[in-house]
């Protein structure tokens, strides 16, 4: 069974319609890469995967892992692994980040009947991976994201995923507002969680990204729909040549 | 030619009329004093919506009947929640049934050299004038505070003497017992020249109750004295509760005070203060976690008479259900009242559409050189936020718990002492988790 299988997905935000007929399969395992103009869906997708209010989905199905994702709200869709790292983390101001780790993974093992992890476990780990990504203790120390940097804000998204140890990982413009540096720190974070039973989406608009994290398959998002599908030399094509030529097709 | 207009009288007034005629006899302390009062309740009846200062709360129109005094309250009184709430911080308790402060339950033992405790009743049969407050005397044409100086008998007086620091921190505990009642108390807190005092204020009664309170505190604060003072509003969803504090504080003294409301039917906490001495601090914070009908007023009247002092006010309203936040701050800057520092920010949170928060900060100087600044905001939870925390797996109610906590958070670090702050966010989580 794929891991996820979105069949024939029609979604409108306030009325206009912006996937229109989305069909896309992730294999387990699978590296993922959706690339597409401003504007092509790539954000709704990615919203809608993770269950923001606001849209509306008028046709089509999700399923992950068999299961109708479409059903879940938000919470239960995380619990059921499905991570979205945000183009743009939001800033939490009194909420520590420390608190807001533990409170994230305990309320996921509680919805699967787990048991919670243990104080000294959970600071073990998140030490372990903060360190892998750079993050310094006294970030930690700081309410969610407020006074990070831009590459700050996103090494968090990489440590949270990371922590939560997601089935299906989805990466909404991780590149977009970072320097070089911060690029290879958190692509290298993301290489990390490669695994045979996890897969995952990375959303982008430019090539650079896929230098790091390199796709096992490229999906071009055209006008709410794929358009085409390749392995990672369409990415230098897109690069090359511009989107212009499959939006056309599309159309 | 005036005799021939008379105020419409409710039944409350009427009845309260009444009480102090049958009663005014037995009261201990200046007689005339207690007329002066209860002619300025008579003349302007109970407060109402078209009196600037009450605006927002009508106590006329909400006030039905007057309950009859409360009768004396007995030794075997229960004492509900907040001694156990503050079971792990060591204070000395002082236990008051029905505004009375009942000595078998009181810890009146070894009392730290400069420090006196008496009731407010012995005090007024030696001193008939100390009826007639202090820090409370700006506020004597306030309805509230005349109703109280016409009815109290009952209350304390605490005195720290000057440079005694109390190792203890001193906890008022007000309950009420028999039947519903009128409550009338009187709370003296005189702090001498450099002294420490700690004051955690309880207030609670049994599910149900619809007491009135008013009670009225009247606070000195001595030159470089240091007080904390925190209160926990936790009556029955039917209280009607009024307290009056005057708080005048002397040259280079620091007042920090802090108001929860988490209980009550009618909250109104009335503080009159003045920055009376140079580079005097107060801070005063507070938070509401109001639901149902509760309606809760708070209003600052803040006087900054001397140069150099720093005032700051937090206050933040979480409001669900129908309820009612009120928060009414006006800041005074008088022309030698130089380089005064004063800012007031209030909050409200709306957590329902039935919800209404109503705040007026005001600024009101006439000096020139001088920091002052003032801002209110209201509006719900933030939807976007609240989708962050559910995409990593908390649900809704968790995910608004949290965010709830993180806005009164900031209020709350105000409290200096890291027990009370506890104490507090305990309260927090515990209503939220009854929403």
């Amino acid at each position: 069974m794929s891991l996820l299988e979105i069949k024939n997905l029609h979604v409108a935000v306030g009325g206009r319609n912006i996937l229109n007929g989305l069909t896309l399969t992730v294999e387990k395992g699978q590296l993922a890469a959706i690339m597409g103009p401003n504007g092509s869906g790539k954000s709704t997708l990615s919203h809608v995967l993770a269950g923001k209010p606001g849209y509306e989905v008028k046709d089509g199905s999700v399923l992950l892992d068999g299961e109708d994702l479409l059903a879940l709200s938000p919470d239960q869709r995380a619990a059921k692994g499905v991570f979205l790292a945000f183009q743009y983390p939001l800033e939490i101001p009194g909420v520590a980040t420390m608190n807001f780790l533990r409170t994230a993974v305990n309320a996921q093992r509680r919805a699967r009947g787990e048991a919670e992890m243990s104080t000294p476990d959970f600071l073990k780990r998140v030490r372990e991976i903060a360190g892998h990504l750079g993050i310094e203790q006294e970030m930690l120390r700081r309410s969610v994201n407020v006074g990070f940097s831009g590459g700050e804000k996103k090494r968090n998204e990489v440590l949270q995923m990371a922590l939560l140890e997601p089935q299906l990982c989805i990466l909404d413009e991780t590149d977009s507002g970072l320097d070089i540096d911060a690029l290879r720190v958190v692509s290298e974070g993301v290489n990390r969680l490669r695994a045979p039973e996890r897969g995952m989406i990375v959303i982008t608009h430019y090539q650079r990204l896929l230098e790091y994290i390199v796709p096992d398959v490229v999906h071009v998002l055209s006008k709410g729909r794929i358009v085409k599908t390749g392995d990672k030399e369409l990415a230098h094509e897109l690069e090359a040549h511009g989107y212009a030529r499959f939006t056309d097709e599309a159309a | 030619m005036n005799a021939g207009i008379r105020q419409i009288r409710t039944a409350a007034e009427q009845g309260i009329a009444e009480m102090f005629a049958a009663i005014k006899g037995e009261l201990p302390g200046d007689a005339t004093e207690r007329q002066r009062a209860f002619d300025v309740f008579a003349g302007a009846g109970l407060p109402h919506r078209r009196i600037e200062a009450w605006k927002y709360t009508d106590l006329r129109a909400a006030m039905r009947a007057a309950k009859p005094l409360a009768s004396t309250a007995q030794a075997a009184l229960s004492q509900g929640r907040s001694a156990d709430l503050l079971a792990h911080i060591e204070a000395r308790r002082l236990v008051f049934g029905n505004g009375r402060m009942i000595e078998s339950l009181s810890d009146l033992a070894d009392i730290e050299p400069g420090l006196t405790i008496e009731t407010f009743d012995s005090v007024l049969g030696r001193d008939a004038a100390a009826l007639a407050g202090d820090a409370l005397a700006p506020a004597n044409d306030d309805a509230a505070v005349a109703l109280n100086t016409a009815f109290t008998r009952d209350g304390v007086v605490i005195r720290v003497a000057e440079g005694a620091t109390l190792r203890r921190p001193l906890h008022l505990l007000f309950t009420v017992q028999g039947e519903a009642a009128a409550v009338y108390s009187r709370v003296v807190i005189d702090v001498g020249a450099g002294a420490k005092l700690a004051l955690i204020e309880t207030h609670e009664s049994a599910a149900g109750r619809d007491d009135q309170i008013n009670m009225a505190i009247d606070l000195v604060v001595g030159d470089r004295a240091h007080v904390d003072h925190v209160k926990f509003g936790l009556e029955s969803e039917n209280t009607l509760h009024v307290a009056s504090w005057g708080m005048r504080l002397g040259a280079a003294s620091h007042l920090n005070t802090f108001i929860l409301n988490v209980g009550g039917g009618l909250v109104r906490n009335q503080i009159f203060a003045e920055c009376q001495g140079d580079a005097a601090t107060l801070r005063f914070g507070g938070v509401n976690l109001l639901t149902g009908r509760q309606h809760a007023d708070t209003t600052l009247t803040l006087n900054h008479v001397a140069p150099g002092c720093q005032s700051r006010e937090l206050f933040k309203s979480v409001l669900d259900g129908r309820s009612r936040g009120v928060f009414q701050g006006r800041i005074s800057v008088q022309p030698q009242a130089q380089k005064t520092d004063a800012r007031m920010m209030t909050r409200a949170l709306l957590l329902s559409e039935d919800a209404e928060a109503d705040m007026k900060p005001e600024l009101e100087i006439f000096a020139d050189d001088v920091q002052c600044g003032h801002g209110a905001t209201a509006g719900a939870l933030d939807d976007n936020l609240k989708f962050y925390l559910m995409a990593r797996g908390l649900p809704e109610k968790e995910a608004e718990s949290l965010l709830i906590q993180a806005f009164i958070g900031d209020a709350v670090e105000t409290v200096e002492d890291a027990g009370l702050r506890e104490v507090l966010m305990l309260l927090a989580v515990e209503w939220l988790e009854a929403r």
